[in-house]
């Protein structure tokens, strides 16, 4: 196959993925959308093969790596529980960030199979595209991987700071680029291997200090690295497809990232550095502790919301952990028998990536129509009868509306204060993530249901 | 004077990072978690980078130390794209409208 000929179906095969994204504008078309980019995949693998020609030995090898690999990736998605999502999608952006490190090694040590000059003399512009897309690659893995022991809780998900900590991630970021200059120039492998270490390095550094309830950004983020690297090693080969791809996944990444940060009222950087509110949580819990606060039990809850004309349930991060979902949505069945409305109001960080909560909601056979954004649901609080938090703490805090020496004050809250009664599933009245009180405890309207998520919904099931 | 098919792939890249931000903001948040979980997928198209590695060179010598490598990222990306793709399919199956 000419190479003009598969450059114009490597260009299908990014319009292809592009409609792939453009079809998650809505569940209905998101499905067609899928096969859109399957299409652009078997498209893309399908002209490489045409256009190297080489149908030896060595395409059967390919072959069965191709099927290795891929049995292991569909073994994974079909016994993946829904729970484990974070920690997948990360496990999944460590192996694309390998796959550029591998190619980029493959491309600096035969470069002639690329056309991309001699071992030795490799084009100036080649040797700066695949050492941007091998050390991006190297940071996408390492930081990968530690959001994975984060998420899977092998490793602790509390931050891990040092002294010197930031300066060392500038130095090291330094040396990086200064090791490209002289990459460029003195054309060592030394230096290509020096480079990939340090990056690997960096990505480990870049995610430690970030606590558990910020994994929404970081996923984001390293989502967009694994674009971004994908993209350097697309100008590397000179491939359309990859460089299409690369640019959507790191804007998508991006923009995700984004939302994220708006979600809590943070600035990118302050979320990258790590340590949120380490010296305000002491301040207001001692005094606060002692606060009343009213006790309930299931039956109280069951009556509660039997007697209610309209529910609004606030899943978070607990539900997930809890894995209360299933009871969930047997707690809102019973509900509706009884004539109730119900809806779900969705945070944009609850939980630890971006859409955790509706997927699980999804899991659990709720409609996606009665689940709601922040801004589309807000106003509805004031004129419901009954708000059921279960897993959800910081982002209902109404302290981040009213108090400015907060350090959420500022971030979009859920207005659950505004109904009528608010029933709290919590196992204890400890803080949430960011170290502060919630103020939401200790109001009059508010009923504290201290126990398991699940343990607590299935019991309010039993008593409707 | 000729321009550098550089600048030409430069303005592919640009243009699709616009493409990408407008097609992304489209996208509803609900569906979030498979928005990730397939621009993990098709990032694997890496894997056209791989094969290109792994079948570089002469064919008696298939396993030469750049191929090696070539080969290592067939798995990865492969474990990526279906795994990425298979796992999206799942999770949107689930999205379902309110039964009327």
């Amino acid at each position: 196959m000419s190479s003009n000929l598969s450059a114009l179906f490597y260009l299908i095969s990014g319009i292809l993925f592009i409609l792939a994204l453009r079809g998650l504008s809505s569940p209905e078309t998101s499905r067609q959308g899928n096969y859109f980019g399957i299409a652009g995949m078997l498209i893309a693998i399908f002209v490489t093969f045409l256009s190297i020609g080489n149908f030896g030995p060595g395409f059967i090898y390919v072959l069965i790596f191709l099927i290795i690999g891929g049995s292991i990736g569909a073994f994974i998605a079909f016994r993946i529980p829904m729970t484990a999502m974070p920690e997948l999608v990360a496990g999944f952006h460590s192996l694309v960030g390998l796959a550029a490190v591998f190619v980029a090694i493959s491309a600096f040590l035969k470069p002639e199979a690329f056309g991309l000059g001699e071992v030795g003399s490799i084009n100036l512009a080649s040797l700066i595209e695949m050492s941007l897309g091998a050390a991006i690659g190297a940071i996408t893995f390492s930081g990968s991987i530690i959001a994975f022991l984060k998420l899977r809780g092998i490793m602790s998900g509390s931050p891990i700071t040092f002294k010197g900590q930031h300066f060392l991630n500038l130095i090291l970021g330094l040396a990086i680029i200064f090791l490209i200059y002289y990459l460029c120039t003195l054309q060592s492998s030394n230096i290509f291997w020096s480079i990939i270490i340090i990056s690997f390095l960096v990505g480990v550094l870049l995610i430690i200090p970030i606590g558990g309830a910020d994994m929404p950004v970081v996923i984001s983020m390293l989502n967009s690295y694994s674009g971004w690297a994908a993209a350097g090693i697309g100008f590397t080969l000179e491939n359309t497809a990859l460089i299409i791809t690369g640019a959507l996944v790191g804007s998508s990444g991006a923009i995700l990232s984004y939302i994220m940060c708006k979600g809590m009222n943070r600035s990118f950087f302050n979320v990258i550095l790590g340590g949120w509110g380490a010296t305000d949580q002491m301040t207001g819990s001692q005094e606060k502790e002692q606060k009343p606060v009213k006790n309930g039990n299931a039956d109280d809850a069951a009556f509660l919301m039997k007697n209610a004309s309209s529910v609004i349930i606030v899943p978070g991060y607990g539900m997930a952990v809890a894995q209360a979902q299933h009871a969930l949505r047997e707690m809102v069945d019973a509900l509706k028998k009884n004539g109730v409305k119900v809806s779900y109001a969705i945070h944009p960080v609850a939980g630890r990536m971006p859409g955790h909560m509706n997927v699980l909601l999804a899991e659990a056979n709720v409609p996606y129509d009665e689940v709601f954004e922040l801004e589309e649901i807000n106003n509805d609080f004031a004129n419901c009868d009954v708000a059921y938090v279960i897993g959800a703490n910081d982002v209902t805090n109404p302290v981040a509306k009213s108090d400015p020496q907060s350090p959420i004050y500022g971030m979009p809250v859920l207005d659950v204060e505004k109904s009528k009664s608010v029933l709290f599933v919590k196992r204890s009245l400890s803080p949430g993530y960011a170290g502060i009180d919630n103020d939401l405890f200790y109001r009059d309207n508010t009923l504290m249901l201290f126990s398991d998520a699940k343990k607590m919904t299935e019991e309010i099931v039993k008593s409707l | 004077m000729e321009i550098d098919p550089f600048i030409f792939r430069l303005s592919i890249f640009i243009l699709s990072i616009f493409v990408g931000y407008y097609v992304v903001w489209s996208v509803t948040p609900s569906l979030h978690t498979p928005l990730m979980s397939v621009t993990n997928a098709i990032s694997s198209v890496i894997i056209v980078g791989a094969i290109i590695a792994a079948l570089a060179g002469s064919s008696e010598k298939i396993f030469e130390v750049s191929n090696i490598f070539g080969f290592l990222a067939i798995i990865l990306a492969a474990v990526n794209i279906f795994g990425g793709f298979l796992v999206t399919q799942r999770m949107l199956q689930m999205y379902k409208k309110k039964k009327k």
